[in-house]
């Protein structure tokens, strides 16, 4: 659980301004969506999260501490596309993060550490319903399967704050409800702070306990990239599971979180 | 119906794929028949039965003078060095191409030289080759490995730039280095392209063996085939030339079946 803090953030490429005047503070344990038209620059902006891009002007803090430059294992991640590796099984694809963070020669685990390590893998995996596809590749799973095991394998690295690019966009609806509820529940356990961007307007009010829109405020008609967007709306979401504030001892967490 | 759909079925696209090999095939027993009818001692189109038992012997009787049997002795030692050679490039390909790719600093250092060295025509250089390397074994296994390795390395450096950024962001955010990233996510994941890029350098790779062997041998297919050049010995060459088609094929298979059998997942268009 980690707070994080942006201060003035700005991001341009040369002229074009994408953001301005960012300000926020995300509260530990939370789950903000972030939504706004396509190109409002809530992408960019969790790239920036992610260490990918770097603010223009401004501090991103993460726990008071400022944000790598790069990507790293405090920021966990699940986009919408190449979410898996494509090489690996199932349960390769879980194992991964605990093999590499283990071993800096190989990347690989071996003897009694590679059974403990796959015992942890496979339970995240049964815990997402994959419990029946440990040897399958990913090209053999529906969407909505990889996108489980996509988050699964995010959150078996236990990560401070984890980031969600449009993570259900392209799942049927069926599907894309599972793993909805399968996120608010992994969260609810875990009280991970997730910063989930959607386009789509319900799922933010219902996954969110708390919604920022991304939109321009100024607009000059004969430079439209003179002006970048900002946060225009800062809204409580509809999930109520949990108050971001409240103290440790009420959160319902049966795993007892991440340390 | 117009022609372009019109598709022949399988015994018809059988047929149809033989046609050319039966037409040639007769075309060569015509020719061979017209001429042998003028002079029986023709050497330029001989007759089927005067192939095989020049190929019989080359084959299944030891050489009087080196006491090998010439046909297996060639085939491996051409074998040998070919597979030497593109073992090199698919190394050199692997590492330079996996370095150039994935680590900026490196991208900067070597990419305008790998571009510039695959320019230069590999056969030029094969007389510095034979003058530093000598004209033993190295110099031919040397020209296979140079005159592939640029493209190959050229091939992974793409092949790794293409992949997705999101792949490798991910593997970082799971606590990669850079020598996971290469050695667990982009070596496994362009390892089947450099397979096919081996599989589309067998042609040049056969070229550049043949013309070492040309120029300096003691054995080999490529160096039977010139040394009996001299006198005319299109027994030797027809079939020689047919052999070193049937090895290209099955090498080109070869590499096709690995692919398929080491990574199974690639199939997917992953």
């Amino acid at each position: 659980m980690s707070r994080i803090e942006v201060r003035g953030l700005w991001k341009s490429y040369g002229e074009r301004v994408v953001l301005e005047r960012i300000d926020l503070t995300i509260e530990p344990g939370s789950l903000v969506a972030i939504v706004g038209a396509s190109g409002c620059g809530k992408s960019t902006f969790l790239r920036i999260l992610l260490g990918v891009e770097r603010p223009s002007r401004g501090r991103v803090l993460l726990d008071g501490a400022p944000l790598p430059p790069e990507p790293g294992p405090d920021r966990g991640i699940v986009f919408q596309r190449y979410t898996v590796f494509p090489h690996l099984t199932v349960l390769d694809n879980a194992l991964l993060g605990l093999e590499l963070r283990a071993s800096r020669v190989f990347g690989r685990l071996f003897g009694a550490r590679r059974r403990r390590a796959r015992e942890r893998a496979a339970a995240m995996l049964a815990r997402v319903g994959l419990a029946e596809a440990l040897d399958a590749l990913p090209h053999e799973l529906s969407g909505g399967m990889q996108q489980r095991l996509a988050l699964a394998q995010a959150l078996l690295a236990e990560p401070r704050v984890l980031l969600l690019d449009e993570p259900f966009g392209a799942l049927d609806p069926g599907s894309r409800g599972e793993a909805q509820a399968l996120l608010l529940e992994l969260w609810e356990e875990r009280g991970t702070t997730v910063i989930l961007v959607t386009h789509d307007l319900p799922e933010a009010f219902r996954l969110g306990t708390r919604v920022l829109v991304f939109d321009r405020v100024r607009r000059d008609p004969h430079a439209p990239e003179r002006y970048g967007a900002t946060v225009t709306y800062d809204l409580p979401g509809h999930n109520r599971a949990r108050s971001p504030r409240a103290p440790a001892a009420e959160r319902a967490s049966p795993r007892g979180g991440p340390p | 119906m117009r022609l372009v759909n019109r598709r022949p079925g399988r015994e018809a696209a059988l047929v149809l794929s033989l046609l050319p090999f039966l037409l040639l095939v007769l075309a060569y027993l015509w020719g061979s028949a017209v001429r042998l009818a003028e002079n029986p001692a023709d050497k330029l189109l001989p007759w089927p039965s005067t192939i095989l038992e020049t190929l019989r012997g080359l084959a299944f009787e030891p050489d009087r003078r080196t006491g090998q049997l010439v046909f297996w002795a060639d085939t491996l030692a051409s074998l040998g060095r070919l597979g030497s050679g593109l073992a090199i490039a698919a190394a050199t390909g692997a590492v330079l191409g996996l370095a150039i790719g994935l680590i900026p600093i490196a991208g900067a250092l070597l990419s305008s030289f790998a571009a510039a060295a695959a320019m230069i025509p590999p056969l030029a250089i094969l007389p510095i080759l034979l003058i530093v390397l000598g004209t033993g074994e190295a110099s031919k296994i040397g020209l296979v490995a140079l005159g592939t390795a640029p493209v190959l390395v050229r091939d992974v450096a793409l092949r790794v730039r293409d992949l997705p950024e999101e792949l490798l962001v991910k593997a970082q955010t799971l606590g990669a280095s850079t020598w996971h990233l290469a050695a667990r996510i982009a070596a496994p994941l362009v390892a089947p392209r450099l397979l096919d890029a081996l599989r589309l350098q067998l042609g040049p790779a056969w070229l550049f063996l043949i013309a070492a062997e040309a120029i300096a041998a003691t054995e080999g297919l490529g160096y039977r085939i010139f040394l009996v050049r001299r006198y005319l010995a299109m027994d030797v060459i027809l079939p020689y030339v047919a052999w070193i088609t049937l090895l290209a094929f099955a090498g080109d298979r070869l590499l096709a079946w690995i692919a398929r059998r080491l990574f199974p997942w690639a199939k997917a268009g992953a």
